[in-house]
């Protein structure tokens, strides 16, 4: 009998949370990666859409942002329709992202003066319900911001990612802060694949998980995108060997 | 200065005859030919000029700096040879084009006083007889004449030298009449009392694209930009102008696009007229919509170009189109975003880098001639060992563009240090001749 009651109160409970998260709430749409490993820390099997997403890179990353640029075009090129692409430093190379499946035709470029006109462009492209994706480069994301975003993105089911990019090295501890997003990734570049003759292999990442609204963070070395924008497991890895730990985040998450 | 002594003075010298009606009816074209491209309010100023009032607008060229030669530039490229100048005042920006624009001026806010008061009383825009007049009492430049008790200098050449020295130094407004002509679409709405406030403008700003809308429909066309002119009880004029990238005739639309920059108005002490125009319409007629069971038709997002463009500037809006040459920085081309779809693309059989520099780096290296990668190298002062490396791609010079292009090589190495960092390094030429290139380094780009 006591079962029942405590059944019951956990279905009312379940009940109101959903209703306060909204109609997306729960039955939320995702995008998988297409590698089981990855997917199942996510909650729902993959990146929600509609929601807010942060990547930053590790090392260097943080300041070139190559590798977070090439994993934001690889999840931006397997959603439908236009992206857009809200930047204040003009210096993606539109070639490399058609090589992740991004084609030149579906990105619109944004060159917003400083970075508030950049989050307000990226709001307004993220309301809008159109687009596929909308990716912003900033190096600075206030939680208000951050909301703001989550909210249009909640509102419309469009994915947004923002790409942390900093000025200087010392500036990426701003990583650490709290804000709205749903998950949050750190990209760092490893050593690419081995090949038995001279040459630079496939590039390899170590994309860590840091923080996942809803889910426990992990990382996992990987592949970098394909021609259709999806990452791999390395080979060696792929079957047998153990997965990555799960990882409980430090002072960055 | 009579024909024959010019003759005298230049040989080969043609000599037409003036024709003053005809210049005017020309200088209205071209009023109108900038009203369609630069702002809401244009109005030509006899004998020579014109003169646009270009708040609110120079940021969709890209500010004052870049509209001004860019306005230039235009002219240039049809034959006329223009100067122009920005400043607060009418009368600054007539000073400034005559007598400081080469061929631009741009003059800051608040600092006409220090510079129309250096300039020769000529600029003041005076009759040839009250300009004699004071060079003959010695004055010579604005500074001097704005310095003096005002009474005696109107006693004796009237009140149109003090009113000419207020409107230049922005003490008395000058109103421009903005020109328009029976062929522009346009609706106008007159209030019994004037209005202030923003919800009331809005409202009647809606009211007004409905109208238009209607008008547009009769004809079949849709509006590529729309002027929304507030006419102030001080007589002066308030604009905001919004463009779309596709013609629209979407009454919704149009008033989010206008209602956006309603914010941008100072009522001032009421407004008493407001008139909409399509400065600038296209044909739009209906098309069948795609209804396909396979696929979804992919989202218009053209509302949300135009609410961007319109807030940053159409050009910062743009997409990349490939350009067939094999020099990385070339093969990319800027072009509108609803620009039609070409279906092309870049060869992908070569990695190219996710982020290129603006302008390819110096780098120091050490590396074998002619055909090896570095072994090391020192990039913003930082040593990097060279673990891995492919290459090279070799890109010729682009001759049938530049003669000096002619032999020039770049061989191109995509090299990996030790933490697994990828970047694009290129050499300016083959390695052996010469002439080919300085066989420096450079960085140019940064792989993921």
């Amino acid at each position: 009998m006591p079962d029942t009651v405590a059944n019951s109160i956990v279905a009312e409970l379940r009940d109101r949370i959903q209703r306060l998260e909204g109609p997306s709430g729960r039955g939320r749409q995702v995008l998988p990666f297409g590698v089981s490993q990855i997917d199942r820390r996510l909650p729902g099997g993959g990146l929600a859409l509609g929601s807010l997403h942060e990547v930053a890179g590790g090392g260097n990353g943080a300041i070139d942002g190559a590798a977070a640029a090439l994993f934001s075009a690889g999840i931006a090129g397997r959603t439908k329709g236009k992206v857009l692409w809200c930047v204040t430093r003009p210096d993606l190379f539109a070639p490399a992202l058609a090589q992740v499946g991004l084609a030149p035709s579906r990105i619109i470029y944004v060159e917003a003066g400083d970075e508030k006109v950049l989050l307000a462009c990226m709001e307004e492209g993220l309301r809008h319900g159109g687009l596929g994706a909308v990716v912003g480069e900033l190096a600075r994301l206030p939680m208000n911001a951050s909301r703001r975003l989550q909210l249009a993105a909640e509102g419309s089911g469009t994915v947004g990612i923002v790409i942390r990019r900093w000025r200087r090295q010392a500036e990426a501890s701003d990583f650490g802060q709290p804000t709205a997003s749903v998950t949050r990734w750190r990209v760092s570049v490893l050593p690419s694949t081995p090949l038995p003759v001279p040459g630079v292999g496939r590039a390899r990442w170590l994309v860590e998980l840091i923080r996942c609204r809803a889910g426990e963070s992990a990382d996992f070395e990987v592949e970098a995108p394909d021609a259709k924008g999806r990452i791999a497991l390395p080979s060696e890895l792929a079957h047998g060997s153990p997965e990555a730990q799960p990882r409980r985040s430090g002072a960055a998450g | 200065m009579a024909a024959t002594k010019a003759q005298a003075l230049v040989t080969g010298l043609v000599v037409m005859d003036a024709d003053p009606v005809a210049d005017q009816e020309a200088l209205e074209r071209l009023a109108l030919w900038a009203l369609q491209r630069y702002a809401p309010i244009v109005a030509a100023d006899p004998p020579d000029g014109l003169v646009i009032d270009t708040s609110g607008a120079d940021h969709l060229h890209g500010g004052e700096e870049l509209m001004l030669s860019g306005m230039v530039n235009r002219f240039f490229g049809s034959g006329i040879e223009a100067r122009a100048a920005v400043a607060d005042t009418w009368g600054a920006a007539h000073a400034g084009a005559r007598f400081l624009a080469r061929p631009t001026h741009v003059i800051a806010p608040g600092g006409q006083r220090d510079l129309v008061e250096r300039l020769p009383i000529a600029a003041l825009r005076l009759d040839s007889a009250i300009v004699h007049g004071l060079r003959v009492l010695g004055f010579n430049t604005i500074g001097e004449v704005a310095g003096v008790p005002r009474a005696p200098l109107t006693l004796r050449f009237g009140p149109e030298l003090g009113r000419r020295l207020d409107q230049a130094l922005g003490k008395v407004a000058e109103p421009i009449d903005p020109v328009r002509t029976p062929e522009l679409i346009g609706v106008r709405r007159s209030f019994g009392e004037p209005i202030a406030a923003a919800e009331t403008i809005a409202r009647y700003a809606a009211n007004l694209v409905g109208a238009l809308c209607r008008v547009l429909e009769e004809k079949g066309l849709g509006a590529r930009r729309v002027d929304l002119l507030f006419h102030r009880v001080d007589n002066t004029y308030q604009a905001i102008r919004a463009g779309t990238a596709t013609p629209v005739r979407d009454a919704k639309r149009l008033t989010r696009l206008i209602t956006d920059r309603i914010e941008t108005i100072d009522p001032g002490f009421g407004i008493e007229i407001m008139s909409l125009t399509a400065t600038h319409a296209e044909p739009l007629v209906a098309t069948q919509v795609i209804s396909s069971l396979v696929e979804e038709p992919e989202a218009d997002v053209s509302g949300l170009i135009d609410i961007l463009g319109n807030r940053i500037g159409a050009r910062r809006l743009y997409r990349f189109a490939p350009v067939a040459s094999d020099v990385p920085e070339r093969s990319i081309n800027r072009i509108a975003p609803m620009a039609p779809d070409e279906g092309l693309g870049w060869p992908g059989h070569w990695p190219r880098p996710i982020r290129l520099l603006l302008r390819p780096e110096p780098i120091e290296t050490m590396a074998l001639l002619p055909d090896h990668p570095p072994v090391s190298f020192t990039w913003r002062g930082v040593r990097r060992r060279v673990r891995r490396a492919d290459g090279p791609e070799r890109v010729f010079g682009e001759w049938w563009k530049r003669d000096a292009e002619l032999v020039a090589v770049r061989d191109y190495f995509q090299v990996e240090d030790d933490a697994g960092e990828r970047y694009w390094i290129f050499r300016a030429g083959d390695g052996e001749h010469s002439e080919t290139g300085s066989h420096k380094w450079f960085l140019h780009g940064i792989f993921g």
